[in-house]
């Protein structure tokens, strides 16, 4: 199986708190591998790490084998294939549904106002939000706005989406919409790294499942396993806990 | 010439009819070194905010040589608008406007007094509108920045297409009254004989020594100047879509006023800020 991003003694810290404390682990193409934990136990700072978002302090981030720390590979073009789906949607609040989905593609990617414009209409047809082109994003309902941030995603063709949590900030009517729409991805086949706490969704969705415990990763494998039949205590805890 | 006994009014009825045309004419120059002051100032506050706004290269371990020259060069250019705002800020206009337009002469520069005159306002101007832009920009959600940065865009990138234009959205009222400031202030540039409309008002009052008259009328004149350009202001930012409250943020007047500008919203502000 082919690795498309691998995390090696991946450290960091925020002044003298230590959020990560030595985290490996690979995603390989074409999976979905789910991270599983309590809050503060740095599984949002490792997703936001693994985008650049924070700067670890040691370790290496491997993507297709180059080490994307040590200052050789072409960011903007790192970060086009590698997407981001934020917990807070964070859509561009001074443009439509439309161009939120074309900014990056003609200003990354160089590609023209047609194509740009083709594509994001593909996407915002995938995930049900085409008849919304022309809306401002504070028009929207919570669900809508990460389903558009999941095609402006995915408007880039990137070959990686990491998912901070993406369901976290909706109401819970709004929690399927979203969900559907990342089955359908998984099911496509794209490389997908979910931060969440949507049990469901791990079990049903995820080929890898990593539980993070302060700062460490404690169980990792099949849903089945770590889900299933978890060892250590904590994650036996934390497991009861979201029922 | 109206006799020492004229009343009041006919002292102005006269002096409007005598010197009405230069009245004019010198509201016409202040407009113009006040409108295109503001507009250059704003300009040079965006590409100072921009700058002051870039931070350095991320990288772990051993940087590249190419990367550490930029990043010093960031940062020395980082110190020296630094040093702009603060040298800008503060001192007067007024001792600006003298330093500058006879430093040059000094130099063996002789400007134009126009020239000077929008120069030394744009500079100006340029220093606070830096601190504003900078306050526009922290009021935009981090989340902006990060969405933007993690689709690839550059930071010139994220700037002009995604935070700039909701930032200016924000400070518009603060960029409104920079210009009613500078209609106002630009009357200290008679220092350098601008022809504007204080340095016309006083050649006109020495003419017959008719002081309070003529400072009279050019006291309406500045009043009309700035109550309509903040009518027309107030106009065009209810035109434009954005927020229904603002805060002001380095305003040269007003450090931390906030303009509740819509009525029917308040209440929709109020459970934002306190759910």
């Amino acid at each position: 199986m082919e690795s498309v991003i691998e995390v090696k003694n991946l450290h960091k810290a925020f002044g003298s708190h230590e959020v990560l404390k030595g985290i490996d682990f690979s995603a390989n193409k074409g999976e979905v591998t789910c991270i599983i934990g309590s809050s503060g136990s740095g599984k949002s700072t490792l997703l936001r790490c693994i985008n650049l978002l924070e700067m670890p302090d040691a370790g290496e981030i491997l993507y297709h084998g180059e080490n994307i720390l040590t200052g050789g590979v072409n960011m903007p073009r790192y970060h086009a294939r590698v997407g981001m789906v934020f917990q807070q949607f964070n859509l561009f609040g001074n443009m439509n549904v439309l161009h939120n989905c074309m900014t990056g593609q003609m200003k990354v990617l160089g590609r023209t106002k047609q194509e740009s414009e083709a594509n994001a209409l593909k996407y915002l047809k995938k995930v049900g939000m085409d008849a919304y082109v022309d809306a401002k994003p504070r028009q929207l309902s919570g669900g809508q706005k990460q389903r558009v941030a999941i095609a402006r995603a995915l408007a880039m063709d990137p070959e990686v989406i990491l998912f901070d949590e993406p369901t976290s900030a909706l109401d819970p009517e709004m929690v399927g919409e979203v969900l559907a729409v990342m089955q359908t991805l998984a099911q496509e086949g794209l490389t997908m790294l979910v931060v969440t706490h949507e049990m469901g969704f791990a079990r049903a969705v995820a080929h890898q499942v990593v539980f993070m415990d302060g700062g460490v990763i404690c169980e990792q494998g099949a849903p089945a396993d770590v889900l299933g039949a978890p060892k250590s205590e904590r994650l036996q805890a934390f497991l009861k806990s979201m029922l | 010439m109206p006799t020492a006994s004229t009343s009041f009014f006919g002292w102005v009825a006269f002096l409007l009819q005598k010197y009405g045309m230069l009245f004019l004419r010198g509201t016409g120059m202040t407009l113009l070194i006040a409108l295109t002051g503001t507009i250059f100032g704003f300009i040079i506050g965006l590409l100072v905010a921009i700058v002051r706004a870039t931070s350095p290269m991320p990288s772990l371990g051993r940087k590249s040589a190419a990367a550490a020259v930029r990043d010093a060069l960031l940062k020395a250019v980082q110190l020296l608008l630094g040093a702009y705002i603060q040298v800008f800020r503060g001192t007067p206009m007024i001792v600006q406007a003298v330093v500058i337009y006879y430093g040059a002469q000094y130099a063996g520069m002789y400007m134009d007094t126009t020239f000077a005159a929008i120069f030394i306002i744009s500079i100006n101007t340029g220093a606070y509108m830096a601190e504003i832009i900078r306050g526009g920009v922290i009021s935009i959600d981090k989340g902006q920045f990060e969405a933007a940065h993690a689709i690839g865009m550059t930071h010139w990138q994220t700037m002009t297409t995604v935070v700039l234009p909701q930032a200016i959205r924000n400070i518009l009222p603060s960029v409104g009254n920079e210009l009613i400031v500078n209609i106002k202030d630009s009357s200290v540039l008679n220092v350098i004989s601008v022809s504007e409309l204080f340095f016309q008002a006083k050649s006109a009052a020495g003419a017959y020594y008719r002081y309070f008259e003529v400072y009279f009328i050019i006291a309406v004149i500045y009043l009309i100047l700035t109550l309509t350009v903040s009518r027309i202001l107030r106009f065009i930012e209810r035109k434009m879509d954005g927020p229904d409250n603002y805060v002001i943020h380095g305003s040269q007047s007003d450090s931390r006023a906030e303009i509740v500008v819509s009525r029917e919203n308040a209440e929709e502000v109020e459970k934002r800020w306190n759910p």
